[in-house]
């Protein structure tokens, strides 16, 4: 496959030509976890790096302890061993669900992000309706989470997770329960964002076609024990969609791959 | 490849667009506005006073009828004169009013006793497992039952009533706010944790919001105990010291087997028990559901 110097530009123009030799936003190192004594761990010596301005996609099947990982990068569960280190003073966090808090507003969730960064008062109202039109979501500051459907409310959490002014965004399964036509639009949104932004991103899927959609690189997880079995770069054109010819032949190796990976356990 | 560029303008033009189509479609739609004053009235207030019509009806017959003897059984007409006279001398003003005090002032007492007990048996485990069984089993436990043992510490005064109020109140509030912390999604806690809020943080901006909805059923079955309770320490701590509340009306009507002033006591505690719920609890909880979707209004 070829260096698509086209699609490294429209990602991330700061990373133009020269891959970064700096500090990688992630580094994730012999990580293990194990939860039950009498079973094999859930994470085993997992390592794992991203360079700054990198977009990874985490796949695996369901239990293979992706949001265990990703858990214990953000810093909400301590690993058994290992060590994580994060260039970000805090990495922001998507759940699968949107988790909005339903007693504030779309803009109230975004603002309760930015009060605990230390935003003063007088700027977080014009902060979040700023970060809210970032998602396509001008307008909606004042609405109540439950006036918003799904696509909407994972909108407000992308731009939750944004006000946290985090230069490291993890998501885990963030589009999981969505129809995949809001998927599609929501993948639009993403990539733009993150181009925008300049984030890294570890992004969690069980989803072979949204990983090489989204992913510069697409990291394959077995199960039992957890730790990265391959990995591919993903060296396809931007914009690309879950479409493109390319995204579907990469994906159907991948799911070659996965499935391999899964019927290991049924032997 | 060579058309890519465009395309790329073409689509981010096109996701706003389909955006804002599928915002559009998807989102609930907005409720119908609350029905006009007419249509209130006609579906809120007509029902009961049809309701309350049929019985005053209904007592006329047995009265005329004499189902009972008429000091047993007054007609509507002598309870109206009782309780007319009782509005016109005042009498029934300053038994509400003195009922009215006792109550708020022993809510405002439980409101903060019940408060800070639900939080502390919220965080120390110990404390719950301990207290935890107690706290229930008092919920159950007809405070009147108390009143004895109040009168013998306190004797006849204001201490005795407002212990058998507390002891009514206290154990619902903290169970309510128990009960609705123990509700909170532990997703709430960990988005709390992601955006790095301290711990007092997440209690104050996470954790009591979300547990407000079973804090104010608490609330409300609190106070209702706090009257209740209330009306049953007035009925048996008779004494001229105590101003009047509605209890010991009730009591006057009793001893003077006044069956009229006894009908117009329990109209009127009744009335005061309605007009709290309506005019404070229910209006405080409808926002507070309906601002979280979790009622349709
Ligand atoms: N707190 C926990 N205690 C015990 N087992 C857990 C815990 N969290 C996750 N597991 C187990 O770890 C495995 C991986 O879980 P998870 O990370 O959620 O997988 P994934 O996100 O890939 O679907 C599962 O088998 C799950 O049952
Ligand atoms: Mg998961």
């Amino acid at each position: 496959m070829t260096a698509n110097v086209t699609a490294e530009t429209l990602a991330a123009p700061q990373e133009v030509g020269h891959p970064r030799a700096g500090v990688p936003a992630v580094r994730v190192q012999q990580v293990s976890q194990v939860f039950e004594r009498d079973r094999p761990p859930v994470l085993d010596r997992v390592d794992l790096t991203v360079r700054p301005g990198e977009f990874v996609c985490l796949l695996g099947a369901s239990g293979c302890g992706k949001s265990t990982l990703l858990n214990i990068i953000a810093g909400l569960t301590e690993p058994t061993s290992g060590t994580v280190e994060v260039s970000a003073r805090r990495p922001a966090l998507m759940f699968q669900e949107p988790a909005l808090l339903p007693w504030l507003t779309a803009a109230g969730n975004v603002e309760l992000a930015l009060r605990a960064r230390g935003v003063g008062r007088a700027e977080r109202r014009e902060e979040a309706l700023r970060l809210l039109a970032l998602v396509n979501l001008e307008g909606a500051g004042d609405k109540r989470v439950h006036e918003l459907s799904g696509g909407m409310r994972q909108r407000v959490a992308l731009a939750r997770s944004l006000a946290q002014d985090s230069s490291v965004l993890l998501m885990d399964e963030p589009f999981a329960a969505l129809d995949a036509i809001t998927r599609d639009v929501l993948h639009l949104e993403l990539a733009r964002v993150w181009a925008e932004q300049g984030l890294s991103v570890v992004f969690v899927t069980h989803n072979v076609r949204e990983a090489v959609r989204l992913g510069q690189r697409v990291l394959l997880m077995g199960s039992r024990p957890g730790r990265v079995v391959r990995e591919w770069q993903v060296d396809l054109p931007q914009p690309r969609t879950i479409e493109s010819p390319g995204v579907g032949a990469l994906a159907a190796e991948i799911t070659t791959e996965l499935h391999r990976e899964i019927s290991r356990h049924g032997r | 490849m060579a058309a890519s560029p465009v395309r790329t303008d073409a689509r981010a033009g096109g996701t706003r667009d389909v955006e804002a189509g599928l915002d559009a479609l998807d989102s609930a739609p907005t409720l119908p506005s609350r029905p006009g004053a007419g249509q209130r009235f006609v579906r809120i207030v007509l029902p009961p006073v049809v309701f309350l019509a049929a019985v005053v009806g209904i007592w006329q017959l047995a009265y005329v009828a004499e189902v009972k003897p008429s000091y047993a059984l007054p007609s509507p007409a002598d309870v109206f004169d009782v309780f007319w006279s009782s509005l016109t001398d005042g009498s029934a003003f300053e038994a509400v009013w003195t009922s009215l005090r006792r109550g708020g002032v022993g809510f405002a007492l439980s409101l903060v006793i019940g408060t800070a007990l639900g939080l502390a048996m919220w965080w120390s485990r110990w404390l719950r497992a301990a207290v935890g069984p107690i706290v229930s089993g008092l919920q159950s436990l007809p405070s009147v039952a108390w009143v004895p043992a109040a009168i013998i510490w306190f004797g006849l005064s204001n201490a005795a009533i407002y212990t058998v109020v507390l002891l009514g109140a206290v154990p619902s509030i903290a169970n309510g706010l128990l009960g609705g912390l123990k509700q909170v999604p532990p997703l709430f806690d960990r988005v709390g944790r992601v955006l790095g809020l301290s711990t007092l943080g997440r209690t104050r901006h996470v954790l009591l919001p979300a547990a407000l909805p079973g804090y104010l059923g608490g609330l409300r079955q609190g106070w209702a105990f706090a009257w209740r309770s209330l009306m049953a320490a007035e009925l048996i701590t008779y004494s001229p010291q105590l101003g009047q509340g509605l209890g010991q009306l009730l009591n006057v009507g009793r001893e003077l087997s006044q069956m009229s002033l006894v009908i117009t006591s329990i109209a009127l505690i009744l009335a005061v028990g309605i007009a709290i719920e309506l005019l404070v609890f229910a209006p405080i909880e409808r926002r507070v559901l309906t601002r979280r979707g979790l009622t349709i209004g």
